[in-house]
């Protein structure tokens, strides 16, 4: 297994039921509701609950772009999620700024915040995003719980 | 009145100081109607600022109660160096109408608000974008663009790649609203 | 005598119920309103600057993204400026195949508005069932152009692609389909006690004050004024087409829900008379490979789901554009939200705003 047994139960119920936080900014927005309509259903993973607040959600998904007006608030709402949280990048805006190389934008909002799966795409199609949030299950796997500094991330022994 | 033009080729600017709307006009302000052209089936008409709203009083008892839009452009290389297009509509022969005003970079132009509630956005945005100031209007603040933020963008000499890059990522560093720090903090 | 004191909320431009990045800061006294506020520029990306620094071909796949819910339009309000700057006449076919385009745009775009406005109110079966439909629209839009929400589906003198086979026999297939499923909806809401208590007298606009802040779209229709694009400046094939505007009476949201549903019909009646009378021949005019303009300024608008959405454009001789505006009709719908909501409780703020129909994308620019 590779994983000793108390790692796995907890990776494998966290991993079926993460609680994503709704933050459609822009045209990825649309794509995010498109995955959780009934045919590209993302309720059969698990991440059917879309929380309003930051401190009830384990999952940021950063869709469309981020302005230099808004990122304070991004900063913000992120600190204030609770351990253990993860954030998936949606969109060439999200990831590197997409086609707007202008005054206003961020190229990518790994300027700001810790990314974990970057979906690329413009905007991604409702399968591109559950593929990206397959990725992301798989990363919760192997996350080691105990004996791990606070605020680190190590992969489990 | 369709809008699209049913001839081949770019059409010509043509002169309607003849029109018959242009004429009446023309009697009751005199030398401040500056200019008037048709280009394919829309009418512009030139005129200078101090008119702007008596002429638009006067458009309104001639059925012309509909503000579609306000415009701002600069143009560095005239003498006067920004422009602004306002379009009305008539509801009863569906006609629209443009007046360009120009001006210079610090003089005021007197605002719509009076007139059309709508147009205080409007200003508001030409103010933000390009800098040019309106008398008597309400609110006159930034809108689009963050506080705090120097410049305007949609000037010709503004970069399209911005002035200060950076994001504004620490509220704690960063004026309230986000943006780059104020000139005295930079050495900070 | 107790001190009553009016308390600042912020309801910040993260909020499960503002559509998007919109920042409202309400004064209330109690629970009712006695101002709003909106902030808005959270989504400002520098558009417009962007356009001046690409030429007139390069700026259609940018149009996508202003109205990020209703491509089509957007592209088709773009090509007809420059078309219109340059005299140009777009081909007979390609004029059908433009209406259609946009026909399947505008009842797409209704179906996700009466999702979130519903979803709002707290009814939460209608998404489910309209974003079923909406992917039976995205499926047509990808056979045609190869993509689903950003289309890119017009180019300057006509479309990229002809119809593809087959894509008429879907399209007729869908028409039939939708034609029940539009009953579905009303079952679930019209009639509804719940719906017609939360909509019925919330956010009333009187027909003169609507044509003083220049209000387009549904929120004009549904104080009684009838006024459309399509009907006031025609353009395309729509003089030759038979259709109703449906108007309302009180100017409430309850009435703009009524006009926003009879459109959806209208605009399938359009489409069964456009697989009619659709001819064949070229789709797109030939010589425009490098576009030049002689220095002119143009405006040229559309009838978008939103509202009436027009460009300016002023060329100067150069094969970029020297200034392109966008007449955005959210931005300026949402001025009259402040006079919309004064007196209300908190709760219809989120009615009004679904009203309105806004789109950030639009609006911030």
């Amino acid at each position: 297994m590779g994983i000793n047994l108390q790692d796995f139960l907890i990776n494998w119920c966290r991993k079926y039921s993460v609680w994503p936080f709704q933050f459609g900014l822009a045209c990825c927005a649309i794509e995010m509701m498109a995955a959780l309509d009934p045919r590209y259903d993302m309720s059969r993973f698990g991440a059917e609950v879309f929380r309003g607040s930051p401190r009830q959600a384990d999952l940021m998904i950063v869709a469309g772009t981020v302005t230099e007006k808004m990122a304070p608030m991004v900063k913000r709402l992120y600190e204030q999620m609770v351990e253990p949280k993860w954030v998936l990048a949606m969109g060439s805006c999200a990831t590197s700024g997409g086609p707007y190389k202008t005054y206003a934008v961020v190229q990518g909002v790994d300027q700001i915040i810790p990314v974990d799966v970057y979906v690329p795409g413009c905007p991604p199609r409702p399968e591109a995003l559950i593929y990206g949030f397959n990725l992301l299950q798989e990363k919760i796997m192997n996350y080691r719980n105990f004996g791990r500094k606070r605020g680190t991330y190590e992969p489990a022994k | 009145m369709s809008q699209q033009s049913e001839k081949k080729g770019q059409p010509e600017y043509l002169d309607a100081m003849r029109n018959p709307l242009v004429i009446k006009l023309k009697e009751k302000f005199k030398e401040n109607i500056l200019d008037a052209k048709t280009y394919g089936n829309e009418l512009t008409i030139w005129i200078s600022k101090d008119i702007l709203i008596p002429l638009c009083k006067e458009l309104w008892e001639n059925n012309f109660i509909y503000l579609v839009d306000i415009m701002g452009i600069h143009q560095p290389n005239k003498e006067k160096n920004f422009a602004l297009s306002y379009i009305l509509h008539n509801f009863k022969n569906n006609e629209r109408i443009r007046l360009k005003v120009e001006i210079k970079e610090s003089e005021l132009i007197p605002s719509l608000t009076e007139i059309w509630k709508g147009a205080n956005w409007l200003e508001r945005e030409a103010y933000d974008m390009f800098g040019i100031l309106f008398s008597n209007h309400p609110n006159l603040e930034r809108i689009l663009m963050w506080e705090g933020f120097e410049g305007h963008p949609l000037r010709k000499d503004f970069p399209l790649k911005g002035i200060n890059t950076g994001a504004a990522i620490y509220p704690d560093v960063y004026p309230e609203g986000g943006g780059p720090p104020k000139k005295e903090d930079k050495n900070a | 005598m107790l001190d009553v004191q009016e308390l600042e909320l912020n309801m910040g431009p993260q909020h499960p119920a503002t559509h998007g990045v919109l920042r409202l800061i309400l004064k209330v006294d109690g629970e009712r309103i006695v101002d709003a506020k909106p902030v808005i520029g959270y989504l400002h990306r520098g558009t417009e600057k962007l356009f001046e620094n690409q030429t007139y071909p390069m700026n259609v796949p940018h149009t996508d993204r202003l109205d990020y819910i209703a491509a089509a339009t957007n592209n088709h309000a773009y090509c007809g400026a420059v078309e219109k700057l340059l005299g140009v006449e777009v081909p007979r076919r390609a004029k059908f195949i433009r209406v259609m385009l946009d026909e399947l745009q505008r009842i797409a775009s209704h179906l996700v508005w009466l999702a979130t406005h519903a979803l709002d109110i707290g009814a939460m079966t209608p998404f489910f069932y309209t974003f079923r439909e909406r992917e039976l629209i995205l499926d047509l839009f990808e056979e045609y152009c190869g993509a689903r929400l950003t289309l890119n589906c017009m180019t300057i003198g006509g479309v990229p692609e002809d119809l593809p086979e087959g894509w008429i026999d879907k399209l007729k297939e869908f028409i039939s389909i939708f034609e029940e499923k539009i009953w579905d909806y009303e079952n679930l809401l019209t009639d509804n006690r719940i719906w017609k208590k939360r909509t019925i007298g919330v956010g009333i606009i009187s027909p003169e004050d609507a044509i003083n802040y220049g209000l387009t779209g549904p929120p004009l229709r549904g104080s009684g004024i009838k006024y459309d694009v399509r009907r006031a400046i025609p353009y395309e094939v729509y003089p030759e087409l038979d259709f109703e505007i449906p108007i309302g009476k009180n100017g409430d949201t309850y009435d703009r829900y009524l006009v926003r549903m009879e459109e959806m019909r209208q605009s399938i009646r359009i489409l069964k008379q456009c697989i009619e009378k659709i001819p064949d021949g070229e789709i797109q005019t030939k010589g425009l490979k490098f576009i030049k303009p002689k220095p002119a300024e143009v405006y040229f608008s559309v009838e978008a789901p939103k509202g009436e959405l027009g460009f300016h454009i002023i060329s100067d001789g150069s094969p970029k554009p020297y200034r392109v505006r966008v007449r955005p009709p959210s931005f300026i719908n949402l001025q009259a939200l402040p006079s919309m909501v004064k007196g209300h409780l908190i709760a219809d703020v989120v009615a009004v705003i679904g009203t309105l129909d806004i789109v950030l994308g639009e609006i911030d620019r």
